[in-house]
């Protein structure tokens, strides 16, 4: 249903806009299909959902980015948030506060949500109401919550130590609803939650108004910095959620936790179709694009044809060859 | 005259062309130009000249195909048929930059600085003066201000551009263009913003630019200005040519007639009768840091209050302020209840809304929708829990396009699609959803054809009559005078006077734009 809410806006006067919303789910199909000619492996049930719950951490994190590029703003800081974070609910973990397992997991997740919605509350009241660039604002917040993980690592790793709270945290990531594992869920979850504020909901037309033309939305009386700081907000909030998914996986939180998580989750948004400037956002396109990014290091690990040391060049590459096959289709010369 | 619009007339445009030559050569000719996008055909087989020190005016409604007519005669768009000849030889122009290099400039409708850059920067972008090793910034700024002197404008030649007004920069443009000379200059509406000092500051340029040979092709919706500044005038209709006559035969009433291809009902329609009511919405002692001071002014409901002066007076900032868009500050009453409007937002509550001036990059997303255009200022009223109600929207949209003739062919258009017509009438309809009981609207008819200024001034005359008070600040003197009650008059940022009922004509209204005593030729509007 939010798909068909998406389509109605870019449908009429320009073809060319459609093509730019199908593109990268055509990309993600033809990148698939290339995979299970490499390697027939690549299609099974097994791998697929390995690969989905693999993009989590970054799908839920670009959908966050999604919003906040829309609106003109830029978070480089979710990956050194994403490790602070997750450093805290481990620590959270082993203090011992609270006996029952089950409530202290969810406390653990509660934790994680709250210190991700006032870390992104922070960085976006910073932006607008101290009128700092994003970028600025966000490579300082980057450095401060690395930092502050590292501090509380005291250089090393933060680990759960009690294996029974390990056991029973492991189903959050490895576990499953009817065959499907969670964090596929959580995908799709907040993929349909960031389609519907997007482009259903009046903030997230106004989070467009603020991103195509600040001055338009200003006069027009919409609140610019309080659209913008909750743009920050959700994308915390999102970060929060990489977190809870991502703590169960390996148990442990370091200085390497989150490493590069912005530059991916960023290529995420705009290999979607998100137009970096703002204005223009593409929520369906970001998921295409974490899932196409997952998609080809888990192919390059399966066929051998290329190093997976490479990864990152192929992923740079990607970026740049969707920039350019937008500019292609949106005709400008 | 027999207006010959159908194609194939390419026999009579000849002879007709011959009868209308004033002197020697034609410079430039444009031969059966026609242009299509898509399907559509915008200009078909339009052929014109125009001789060195002629000014040649191409005037028409908004889609007529002038604007279409000049990118393809600068170079910005290649003609689809037909053919330009310079001094008698056919040329194919590659762009803007091979028709600059062949004397041709087009000094452009929107405003191309480097808004980070000040006048002075930009105008000498691409040919700066060097004095060794440094770029020579002081002969520059001295020129620039030359430059800008000779449209009497005191600017500020090295401030960002973006800091300046719209009009500033326009002159800055304009005066960009002028520093290095062409043998072709054309103008797409080089007046739109600007108020009756400049325009004639302007039209003196021209004529100065006509006496140096230079042929001049000009397009304008103000049709006084043709008349006095123009030896030819063209009037295109649908694309296709309608007539070429020497300025002289043609009356302003004339080329309307012909432009719209009927009878003009009058202009401004009948004032509603003088309202005795209590002020709606009073002003006092407000300023707008540095550009406005000490005003005030108070509107009745039902009441429609003009605000002239010239640029750099202070009318858009001292609203601005008010609204709460820029710094400032005084006192405000709504129905006799103080207010301080802190955002434009607190403004829309109180039941005023201010319609920039600056359409395009203030008051619409060109790059959205009609319909999100729409909503934009008042979505809680279109909002179903926490999802905007598109069936609300859609009925809005109908009734908005009835209501204000907004005339588009596609409701999926995007905004910047529209012509500036229907555009300055979506931004009425933008506000309207409101329901305000106070409009502001600035520059409400600048940049759009005579058609839609007419209904714009219906439309203003209707709200008035429904009972809202109506503030209208306007460069055209001739706008204010034939649509307001009072007109308050700034200067310097200060309210120098009012004028009312008879008192209203542009004489009184000049003296006190400028403070001085004389009556000044060039004030029309």
């Amino acid at each position: 249903m939010t798909q068909a809410v998406r389509e109605a806006p870019v449908a009429a006067p320009r073809r060319r806009v459609n093509v730019a919303a199908v593109a990268p789910f055509a990309a993600l199909a033809l990148i698939c299909a290339l995979g299970a000619l490499a390697n027939p492996r690549f299609l099974s049930f097994d791998n697929i959902t390995n690969v989905l719950a693999r993009s989590t951490f970054i799908a839920t994190i670009a959908v966050g980015q999604t919003l906040v590029i829309t609106g003109g703003g830029l978070d480089l800081s979710v990956g050194a948030m994403a490790a602070f974070i997750a450093g805290l609910v481990i620590l959270f973990l082993n203090s011992g506060l609270i006996d029952n397992m089950p409530l202290l997991i969810v406390s653990a997740m509660a934790l994680s949500l709250a210190v991700g919605a006032l870390c992104g509350l922070f960085n976006g009241v910073t932006a607008t109401v101290g009128k700092i660039e994003p970028f600025i604002v966000t490579l300082g917040t980057m450095g401060i919550f690395r930092s502050l993980l590292t501090w509380l690592a005291q250089g090393g790793s933060i680990t759960i130590r009690n294996n029974d709270v390990r056991a029973a945290y492991r189903q959050v990531y490895f576990g499953d609803l009817f065959g499907v594992p969670y964090p596929v869920l959580v995908i799709l979850g907040v993929a349909v939650a960031g389609a519907f504020i997007l482009y259903g909901t009046a903030y997230g037309r106004h989070v467009r108004a603020v991103g195509s033309n600040e001055d338009v939305a200003r006069y027009s009386g919409i609140n610019v910095a309080r659209v913008r700081t909750l743009t920050y907000v959700l994308q915390g909030l999102c970060v929060a959620l990489a977190v809870i998914v991502y703590v169960p996986r390996l148990s442990s939180a370091s200085a390497a936790t989150g490493l590069g998580w912005e530059l991916t989750a960023i290529t995420a948004v705009v290999v979607g179709g998100t137009r970096l400037k703002g204005g223009v956002g593409h929520m369906w396109g970001t998921i295409a694009g974490a899932l196409i990014l997952e998609v080809i290091g888990n192919i390059m690990l399966l066929s051998n044809l290329v190093s997976e040391y490479l990864i990152g060049a192929v992923q740079g590459a990607i970026i740049i060859v969707a920039m350019l096959a937008q500019r292609g289709m949106s005709g400008s010369r | 005259m027999s207006p010959q619009p159908d194609a194939g007339q390419s026999q009579a445009v000849a002879e007709e062309l011959k009868n209308t030559s004033l002197s020697t050569q034609p410079v430039l000719e444009a031969v059966g130009l026609s242009r299509s996008f898509g399907p559509i055909e915008v200009l078909s087989d339009v052929s014109i000249d125009v001789r060195a020190g002629e000014v040649h005016a191409i005037i028409g409604e908004n889609g007529a195909g002038k604007s279409t007519l000049m990118k393809i005669l600068s170079g910005h768009l290649a003609p689809s048929r037909g053919a330009i000849k310079l001094y008698g030889s056919a040329v194919e122009l590659k762009g803007p930059v091979d028709a600059e290099r062949r004397g041709i400039v087009l000094v452009h409708q929107e405003i191309m600085l480097a808004p980070n850059l000040s006048i002075a920067e930009n105008m000498f972008l691409g040919r700066e003066l060097w004095r060794g090793l440094t770029v020579d910034d002081r002969e520059m700024n001295r020129r620039a201000a030359e430059a800008m002197r000779v449209f009497g404008v005191e600017a500020a030649v090295t401030v960002p551009v973006q800091q300046l007004s719209i009009a500033q920069r326009q002159l800055a443009q304009i005066a960009r263009v002028l520093a290095v000379p062409h043998r072709i200059a054309i103008f797409d509406e080089p007046t739109a913003s600007l108020t009756p000092i400049e325009t004639s500051a302007l039209l003196n340029l021209i004529q100065e630019l006509k006496a140096k040979g230079v042929a001049v092709l000009y397009i304008s919706h103000r049709l006084e200005e043709v008349k006095s500044v123009a030896d030819v005038v063209t009037v295109l209709r649908d694309g296709k040519r309608v007539t070429t006559k020497p300025a002289a035969e043609l009356e302003p009433v004339d080329m309307a007639r012909l432009m719209v291809g009927r009878d003009l009902l009058a202009l401004y329609p009948p004032r509603p009768p003088v309202p005795t009511g209590a002020p709606a919405f009073e002003v006092a002692h407000f300023g707008a840091a540095g550009f406005a001071e000490e005003a005030s002014f108070s509107v009745r409901p039902g009441e429609i209050l003009g605000f002239s002066g010239l640029v750099g007076a202070g009318r858009t900032e001292l609203f601005e302020a008010l609204f709460g868009l820029r710094k400032g500050g005084g006192e405000i009453r709504m129905n006799g209840e103080a207010q301080q409007w802190r955002d434009a937002r607190a403004g829309m509550r109180a039941g005023a809304v201010y319609l920039t001036e600056d359409r395009k990059s203030k008051g619409l997303l060109l790059e959205e929708t009609i319909a999100t255009n729409l909503t934009l200022a008042a979505l809680d009223k279109f909002q179903r829990g926490p999802l905007v109600d598109r069936a609300r929207e859609n009925r809005a949209l109908d009734e908005a396009i009835q209501r204000f003739d907004i005339r588009v062919g596609d409701k999926n258009l995007l905004a910047g699609q529209m012509s500036g017509g229907n555009q300055q009438k979506l931004l009425l309809a933008k506000m309207m959803q409101l329901n305000p009981r106070v409009v502001v609207i600035d520059e409400p008819t600048r940049g759009i054809d005579i058609g839609a200024k007419q209904q714009i001034y219906r439309f203003i005359t209707a709200l008035a009559t429904e009972g809202r008070s109506v503030i209208v600040i306007s460069s055209e003197m001739a706008e204010l005078i034939g649509i307001c009650h009072r007109i308050i008059v700034m200067r310097n940022g200060r309210v120098v006077g009012e004028v009312a009922g008879e008192a209203m004509n542009e004489h009184a209204i000049v003296v006190l734009a400028t403070g001085v005593h004389t009556s000044v030729e060039g004030a029309r509007a």
